[in-house]
């Protein structure tokens, strides 16, 4: 019955079609998509990674956040072009056998609330943590995440997830 | 009072200590880690086979007359399936019931930039955006109205209006406020503003309808309120109720920013309905901006008396309310802007007279602290500005002027626990207060406020005797719980608040416990997350719903045990015989047993409206609640001289929530209103430009200036529980009451450090250095002396 309902016109004109290679948490894809697809399109719609949300589409929020070979970038300012050949990492590849510590100490602070500005935080805050390598303070935490909005938590207890999972991180290192 | 309250937890079951194994303790949320893998499904993460997507085409006008839409052209386009207009929508519809006056699309007009005119169906995004572009519609244009006292003289805005564009008026007074002015000893008066401000949920609203197999039409919505949307769509739709379906997936954020339904979630539905596809429709940012329904802008003008040792004698409240295009909320509002200033203090005497006036701009609604954080304001400035004036500390002047527990307002509205004094005390020792206000320097200051809010709406909002919640749980032999609710979960964590419920009754583990909530075909009726009524008014009836279980299952243990009911305990995941230890069994094998007996366990909850909670005159219901919480702040602020930038350093927050039934998760309340109240203070403002023909002046996540990590103060919540004997265990609301006095407590501060008194909101760097430019020349004048000796 779809079928009669879906006449010819159903297909969308993709005339610039791009077919990009990734590695996308940790694996090769291969996706065609149009060529003014942002990388959020592309995660969300061709590689159905819905874990990064969309919730401005200007570079404004910051729930977007994914790292493009390990840094943080705002996926919806992102052309999935500029992401060609690289590694990709989302929300979606954060958690292997256990919870990341990030995760596990933002679900302990319930610093999560509405949890729609989680991810981008998630993926802003391990790119941060594993850049810098060490124990951070509140402070470094707040200029880190400064791009990311959150509208429900005051960030209080988020930036208290993160330092504290910056102390575990660290400590895990050492061992 | 609290003694009846510990009588009824005592006497509440067998076996069973005053305080359970659940409440009151640290939890994680239930959903909380499927979020942060990001697992879960919002509204625009769905997707179905088929699915069309759905764009709204939006007036570029303030106001015009709708001449003709040129469809036929753009339903030929390639990829476009479907276009309705308000012609598909001719019943117009309103959340509240008396005055529905907005259809699903302009139907002759457009009463404001961004509404809705034309809706569009295609298979992508794309070829919907450019049926959008391509899509003609001729106007014409009428005179727009951006001020509501011109409103106020001008044409009628709303076809559907019935008093021109005075929206909704409502003068009361209780006692005789003009005599008791006469005597007063003191008198403040002076006239505030509050700017609008939006909620800024970070999910845009989303909503996507399909007609499932079953001919149901089925909508998921980014709603706060299910149950409203229910029952307009049925309206507008011409349906009945019985064949549609509404479901709220994961929700991203709502702040009241989502409590009415809005034009996309019709638009999707009719499209579904005509095209037998799915739809979804996303808004833009730029678009939630313009759905608005935020805090209205309101001017007030206020007259305070005092005696001389600061007992407020008598308040004149005169409020001019900006409501936008619709009246959305609105007749509440108008109410709410009088009716919720009479806690935490006695009035003498008190009058409000609110007028509340359409205005060709998007229209506002309710955000977190409907109606009344505006008011709150005004009275918090007035009480301090009369607190300097006698000399009296502002927190000694608050606790001579506290109403008290188990009494009553000068507005009739039954208060029952009232841990006030105890808010104030904790702000007052944790800010060291006594030490440092007024005695900072120049520059640096400290202020306080006071505030009350309501733990749900005592009466629906359409009249009616059901019951205004109602929870079904069921067992089974698995050992797992399943709670069907009609709340909706908007990240507030109501869902685990029942899971906490049902566990400390029940002895489930959390993670034993499935919560199916907001899905109008799988649970009963619940009229959703706003006025703050979920804790208190769905955690009654689950935990009804929950005790009646407990009995169940105790009674047939304690049979197979051959001892008494008391003897048995259900505590983390086992049944245990309190007098033998060593004797327990599993709660998967407890429910067998009672299931053997019983047949399915399953039991109901209900939460019914509250007798004697309002006031015996008209209007007397709206503002009364079952229940009502106290919160007080104190701000430390410093104020840069040169620049006029305010920081706020710090705000303790104390809030009495009755009981915290998951403290970790009340704190995220506290602090998250305290942010958000923050930022309508410091920075937030939702305006739009009438030189520029009513377009918004900052329709973006980055114009529209929301606190970052960087901007937000150090926040110390300081939870205080007085236990309320209408809420379950004692529980009363966190979630909109600590947003009031942060505004009026930094107003408070910015005097304190400085000696300018800001009346008007944003407290911006013009405004800032405008003030004290003025205290400047009148200190110059010698009509000031100079405030702690500083101001050069």
């Amino acid at each position: 019955m779809l079928a009669q309902l879906m006449p010819a016109r159903d297909k969308a004109p993709m005339p610039d079609a791009l077919l990009l290679s990734m590695k996308v948490n940790g694996e090769d894809v291969e996706v065609a998509a149009p060529a003014h697809f942002t990388l959020l399109e592309v995660l969300r719609y061709k590689l159905d990674l819905i874990g990064s949300k969309q919730g401005c589409d200007k570079g404004d929020c910051g729930a977007c956040t994914v790292q493009v070979d390990g840094k943080a970038k705002l996926s919806c300012l992102t052309l999935a072009a500029q992401a060609n050949g690289r590694e990709v990492r989302t929300v979606e590849g954060m958690t292997a056998a256990h919870l990341h510590p990030i995760q596990d100490c933002m679900d302990k602070e319930v610093a999560a609330q509405c949890g729609f500005c989680t991810p981008g935080i998630l993926m802003a805050a391990e790119a941060y943590l594993s850049k810098v390598g060490r124990a951070v303070s509140r402070e470094e935490v707040a200029e880190a995440l400064a791009g990311n909005l959150c509208r429900c938590t005051g960030y209080v207890k988020i930036v208290d997830a993160i330092v504290g999972a910056s102390e575990i991180m660290a400590n895990t290192e050492q061992d | 009072m609290a003694g009846d309250f510990t009588k009824k937890l005592d006497g509440r079951d067998e076996g069973k200590a005053a305080l359970g194994w659940q409440i009151g303790k640290a939890h994680r949320k239930i959903d909380a880690v499927d979020r942060m893998r990001g697992q879960v499904r919002y509204a625009d993460d769905l997707k179905l086979p088929g699915m069309l997507h759905c764009k709204i085409v939006r007036s570029p006008h303030a106001h015009a007359n709708i001449v003709k839409i040129h469809s036929d052209a753009v339903l030929a386009m390639e990829g476009v399936h479907g276009v309705v207009t308000g012609k598909d929508f001719p019943t117009p519809y309103g959340v509240i019931p008396w005055t529905p006056d907005e259809n699903a699309l302009a139907v002759d007009k457009a009463l404001h930039v961004g509404d809705g005119v034309a809706a569009i169906a295609a298979v992508d995004e794309d070829s919907a955006n450019a049926a959008v572009r391509a899509l003609q519609i001729d106007y014409e244009i009428l005179p727009a109205y951006f001020d509501p006292e011109k409103a106020l003289e001008g044409e009628q805005i709303n076809p559907y209006a019935r008093k021109g564009n005075l929206s909704k008026k409502v003068e009361l007074e209780f006692g005789s406020v003009e005599k008791e002015l006469e005597a007063a000893h003191l008198v403040i008066e002076d006239r505030y503003f509050f700017e609008g401000a939006t909620h800024g949920a970070i999910e845009p609203h989303c909503a996507v309808a399909n007609v499932e197999p079953n001919g149901v039409l089925t909508v998921w919505s980014a709603t706060q309120v299910s149950h409203y949307l229910h029952r307009e769509l049925a309206k507008v739709l011409d349906m009945p109720a019985n064949r549609i379906r509404v479901i709220q997936p994961a929700l991203g954020g709502a702040f009241g920013g989502k409590s009415e339904p809005f034009d996309l979630e019709f638009c999707v539905a009719k499209l579904a309905l005509q095209t037998g596809r799915p739809v979804k429709c996303l808004y833009t940012r730029e678009e939630v901006f313009y759905a608005h329904r935020g805090r209205h802008p309101m001017r007030m003008d206020y007259r305070t008396g005092f005696d001389k040792d600061g007992k407020i004698l008598s308040v004149d409240a005169k409020t001019l309310i900006d409501g936008g295009a619709y009246s959305s909320f609105g007749l509440v509002t108008t109410y709410y802007s009088g009716q919720l200033l009479c806690a935490p203090y006695d009035f003498g005497a008190y009058r409000f007279n609110s007028k509340r006036v359409t205005t060709n701009k998007p229209a506002c609604g309710p955000k977190r602290g409907h109606g009344s954080v505006q008011p709150r304001f005004a009275i918090e400035c007035q009480i301090d500005k009369g607190a300097a004036a006698l000399g009296i500390d502002p927190i000694e002047l608050r606790r001579r002027n506290f109403i008290g527990d188990e009494t009553q307002t000068i507005n009739e509205f039954r208060i029952g626990s009232n841990g006030f004094l105890e808010c104030l005390e904790k702000v007052e020792a944790s800010s060291d207060w006594k030490e440092r206000y007024g005695n900072m320097a120049f520059g640096k200051g400290l202020g306080v406020a006071g505030s009350t809010y309501i733990s749900g709406t005592n009466y629906c909002i359409y009249p009616n005797e059901m019951p205004q919640a109602a929870v079904q749980i069921s067992l089974d032999r698995s050992g797992r719980a399943r709670i069907f609710s009609g709340a909706n979960d908007i990240g507030q964590g109501s869902s685990t608040m029942l899971a906490v419920i049902a566990s400390d009754e029940i002895g489930l583990e959390l993670a034993d416990i499935r919560v199916v909530a907001a899905d109008s075909d799988l649970c009963p009726v619940d009229l959703g997350a706003y006025s703050s009524r979920i804790t208190l008014m769905v955690g009654n009836a689950c935990a009804e719903a929950a005790k009646t279980l407990r009995k169940t299952v105790v009674k047939h243990v304690a049979a197979s045990w051959e001892v008494p009911p008391r003897q048995v305990n259900l505590v983390r995941g086992l049944a245990v015989d309190v007098e033998d230890p060593e004797r327990s069994m599993s709660l998967a094998e407890a429910f067998v047993i009672a299931e053997t007996e019983e047949g399915m366990l399953s039991a109901v909850g209900n939460f019914g409206t509250r007798t004697n909670r309002h006031g015996e005159y008209r209007g007397g219901t709206i503002g009364a609640s079952p229940a009502y919480s106290f919160t007080a702040h104190v701000a430390e602020v410093e104020v840069d001289g040169e620049t006029g930038v305010v920081t706020v350093v710090k705000v303790w927050v104390a809030h009495d929530c009755g009981r915290a039934l998951s403290p970790k998760i009340v704190e995220g309340q506290m602090e998250g209103s305290v942010y958000m109240g923050f930022g309508e203070a410091i920075m937030e403002e939702h305006t739009i430009n009438s030189d520029k023909g009513g377009v918004h002046n900052a329709p973006s996540l980055l114009d529209y200036r929301m606190p970052t990590f960087l901007d937000t103060p150090d926040i110390q919540s300081l939870i205080v529980e007085e236990a309320d004997a209408q809420g379950p265990y004692g529980a009363k609301e966190a979630g909109e009451g600590p947003l009031h006095p942060i505004i009026p407590a930094i107003s408070n501060a910015i005097y304190d450090a400085v000696g300018i008194r800001l009346n008007r909101t944003p407290f911006s760097p013009p405004a800032v250095l405008a003030a004290l430019a003025e205290r400047k020349e009148r200190e110059a004048a010698g009509q000031l002396s100079a405030h702690k000796g500083g101001l050069r």
